[in-house]
């Protein structure tokens, strides 16, 4: 045995039975694993991680604080918006199509700038992914931030590790009752706040959470919440890395991002092995850092043995780093014997030659540029949004209609779009037919429509050419709606079928 | 891919026996949230089966414990959107003509309605678009044999034209060849004297022989100067629409066989709302007068 004896490990269970790494090290060791005993299914094997003290735990503290407190607070801001409008800054408003987020307010339409965003989005996991492995995982998916809140309320309830799992082993006992029963209220109250938390995205907070208790909210926020406290609860809970391991797809695809230059969560093989337990004063020489302690095991809150090398569970969460630094300045040798570091280093560094970091490679360079270009013609779309669209429909049946005097009249119907928050009158004008007269159903003269502030209004329009207007079958033709500084035009053809009808 | 279940060496774990290019397929087992999530789909098809129509028999499908039924259900659906569509109805049937285009709501869901009943009924003759063809009205253009105002189409949708009933449009234009009124010759020369008319070159002579016909034979209901009566029905000949052509053939066989179409009576087979809708969509899209 080790003489740096963790206390954490039970005699009792010394190498093995706790852990699901430990136990599939234990099944690799004596050659079992099999079918066997295991039958069709297999059980979820409890994890019970230990809290560890260091580096990646204090950043990993700070974003846990960071992300869930973006999450509830959002909805609470309030933005200054002319009457009648959401007065709320993070609004997804469904009933009306609308979409705010601060400053920016996004209609239907807008769905390439959202569609470019997310591709951006994933475009940016990719290149964080390249340089540096899983570390969305591991430190901003809500599945891990979630599941780290639901273990910090599992120690208070239970205690760390070795609490945990005599209290686990441990015959039914109130106080193992109401440990258990504290722990999974807590959990549901947490569940039911995040579900709680999601719906004041897509409704007016504060009356939201006056009618959510009065029981008149929409149905869908009562359906959205309860949604939402399950999965929350199940998902972080119950389940935890077996989310990440079956469930999320992520793992499986990121292998293809991910190359030998990655900067991974790594076990330097090169500097640890051989491998064991080590006496005080005992000669360094001949053997590796490692002591095999197992504290880099029990503190994985994927149950895994980093020193199994990269492996499909690992989210890169870096706390075996914080636990073997700690061990590794105990024993008073240099830390860093499980470091964020590239499987090109460890190789390199297993045949002696010096290790390089290389960063920029073909593969972080086309993330890069693509990366680039989305953004940039997200943004570009963004800003260069109009204040107003025109969209025209041109009459297909009729195509033309030619009047008693041999007048051509083609119908058009115009959609105008007023992205304002004010009622503005847009006048309409047509571009590229002599003489053409406008008029709507039933009024002759100047055409102009009032749009509601932030509304689409449609407009029938007649464009009357005049008997002697020279017109090809097809003229291409221009609608202008202008509105003060306001202005949209769009294309369209002024057809009149055949030169001369008689 | 061969078949012999092994046991691999690095995970320990049994293979399926299953091999593609040296790489082999670990059987691990299932997590069994996964299998009981399985079980409940299961579960929930048996329920399914019995609850829904689902297995086809001889004597039609089982019919379930639930008794669903799509027909019912749309029978249901139909039911809730004339309900739905009562309000609607309503208003159209209290308001005027001129309330329904003046108010655009209004005016929106009359021409919506309008619309499809316009394809149902109307659209066999006048075509979907409402451009007529040989013998049927255009309805898009400027040109009103019975009159453009709101009214004056309200009229013609709810009377008919020539049906015989009661209240009918009613205009009768004589077979002048056929009944043997004029001689071939002198309709040769009216053709020439109606095509002058709408401003095209013609023979001057005939126009100078058709002159005193038309006078006598057609201003009673063309006018002087051919250009019609709406009040009868009778058609402008000054203009560039002709109902059944323009060229000289069939203004010649116009005169010869006086032929007149015949517009149902909808007075009575539609409801005066639609047919109110029907009118409103036909003003708006003719720009009507
Ligand atoms: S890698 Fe570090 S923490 Fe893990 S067993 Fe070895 S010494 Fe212990
Ligand atoms: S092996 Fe280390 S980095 Fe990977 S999940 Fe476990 S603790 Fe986190």
């Amino acid at each position: 045995m080790p003489t740096l004896i963790d206390n954490t490990k039970p005699k009792s269970e010394a190498n093995s039975e706790h852990g699901r790494a430990a136990v599939s090290a234990a099944a690799r060791a004596k050659g079992k694993g099999a079918p066997t005993g295991d039958g069709l299914y297999k059980p979820r094997e409890p994890i019970y991680p230990k809290l560890v003290h260091g580096t990646w735990r204090r950043v990993k503290w700070a974003l846990l604080i960071a992300t869930l407190s973006i999450y509830y607070v959002t909805p609470w801001i309030r933005w200054r918006r002319p009457e009648g409008f959401p007065q709320q800054a993070a609004l997804v408003d469904f009933a009306d199509g609308r979409f705010y987020f601060f400053d920016i307010q996004l209609w239907p339409q807008d769905v390439h700038i959202i569609t470019g965003l997310m591709i951006a989005g994933a475009l940016a996991l990719f290149l964080v992914t390249a340089l540096f492995g899983r570390l969305w995982c591991g430190y901003t998916c809500p599945q891990t931030v979630w599941t780290d809140l639901f273990i910090v309320v599992e120690r208070l309830f239970e205690g760390d590790r070795n609490a945990r799992m005599r209290l686990d082993a441990a015959p039914l006992s109130f106080d193992k009752l109401w440990r258990k029963a504290g722990k999974h209220l807590t959990w549901l109250g947490i569940a039911f706040g995040t579900g709680g938390a999601w719906i004041f995205y897509f409704h007016d907070a504060p009356t939201l959470i006056r009618t959510f208790w009065i029981g008149q909210a929409p149905a869908t926020a009562y359906v959205s919440c309860a949604l939402l406290t399950v999965t929350t609860y199940v998902f972080a809970g119950w389940m935890r890395e077996q989310v990440c391991t079956y469930m999320c797809p992520w793992p499986r695809i990121q292998g293809a991002m991910l190359d030998q230059h990655s900067l991974q969560v790594t076990y330097l093989r090169d500097r640890g092995e051989p491998r064991g337990a080590h006496k005080k004063g005992q000669d360094w020489a001949g053997r590796g850092d490692c002591i095999d302690c197992h504290q880099c095991v029990v503190v994985c809150p994927m149950g895994i043995d980093i020193r199994d090398g990269s492996q499909l569970e690992c989210i890169n969460c870096g706390l075996c780093v914080d636990a073997c630094d700690e061990i590794m300045s105990k024993m008073a040798r240099p830390t860093g014997l499980i470091a964020y570091d590239t499987d090109a280093a460890v190789a390199a560094r297993a045949c002696g030659d010096k290790a390089v970091y290389k960063p920029v490679r073909s593969r972080t360079i086309y993330y890069t540029l693509a990366l680039t270009a989305v953004g940039g013609l997200t943004l570009a779309a963004l800003i260069s949004r109009p204040k107003a669209d025109l969209h025209v429909i041109r009459d297909r049946n009729p195509i033309f209609v030619r009047m008693h005097d041999g007048a051509v009249r083609d119908g058009y119907t115009l959609k105008i779009t007023n992205r304002t928050f004010f009622d503005r009158r847009f006048e309409i004008a047509f571009d590229g037919v002599t003489g053409a007269r406008l008029s709507q159903p039933g009024e002759a003269g100047a055409v102009s429509v009032t749009v509601p502030a932030d509304q689409v209004a449609s407009v029938r329009v007649f464009v009357t050419a005049p008997p002697d207007a020279g017109l090809a079958p097809s003229t291409p033709a221009r609608f202008i709606a202008r509105a003060g500084d306001v202005q949209a035009d769009a294309k369209t053809v002024f057809l009149s079928g055949a030169a001369n009808p008689q | 891919m061969a078949s012999e279940r092994k046991t691999d060496d690095v995970t320990g774990v049994e293979t399926t026996g299953h091999e593609w290019d040296g790489i082999r397929e670990l059987d691990n087992p299932l997590p069994r949230w996964w299998l009981w999530t399985w079980y409940a789909c299961i579960a929930f098809a048996v329920g399914y089966w019995v609850l829904m129509p689902a297995w086809p028999g001889v004597h039609g499908y089982t019919k379930g414990l639930l008794h669903q039924s799509d027909r019912a259900a749309v029978g249901h659906e139909l039911k809730a959107l004339d309900v739905q569509r009562g309000a609607g109805a309503a208003q159209l049937r209290t308001a005027s003509l001129e309330q329904i285009e003046k108010d655009p709501k209004l005016q929106a869901y009359a021409q919506q309605v309008g619309q499809s009943v316009f394809g149902d009924n109307c659209a066999t003759c006048h075509g979907i678009g409402g451009t007529g063809g040989k013998g049927y009205p255009n309805l898009r253009d400027d040109v009103w044999l019975w009159g453009g105002k709101l009214e004056d189409i309200q009229y013609t949708i709810t009377h008919g034209v020539r049906t015989g009933a009661p209240g009918a449009r009613m205009s009768q234009m004589p077979a002048f060849g056929r009944d043997e009124l004029l001689k071939p010759e002198q309709i040769d020369d009216l053709t020439e004297y109606v095509v002058h008319l709408s401003n095209r070159p013609a023979d001057a002579g005939a126009i100078a022989r058709a002159k005193p016909i038309f006078d006598t034979q057609c201003v009673a209901c063309h006018g002087l100067e051919g250009k019609g009566d709406q009040a009868l029905g009778a058609p402008n000949l000054t203009d560039s629409e002709w109902l059944y052509g323009s060229d000289r053939a069939a203004i010649r066989g116009q005169i010869f066989a006086g032929n007149g179409g015949v517009m149902p009576t909808w007075g009575g087979r539609l409801s005066p709302e639609t047919i109110k809708a029907i009118s409103v969509y036909v003003h708006a899209n003719a720009g009507g007068q």
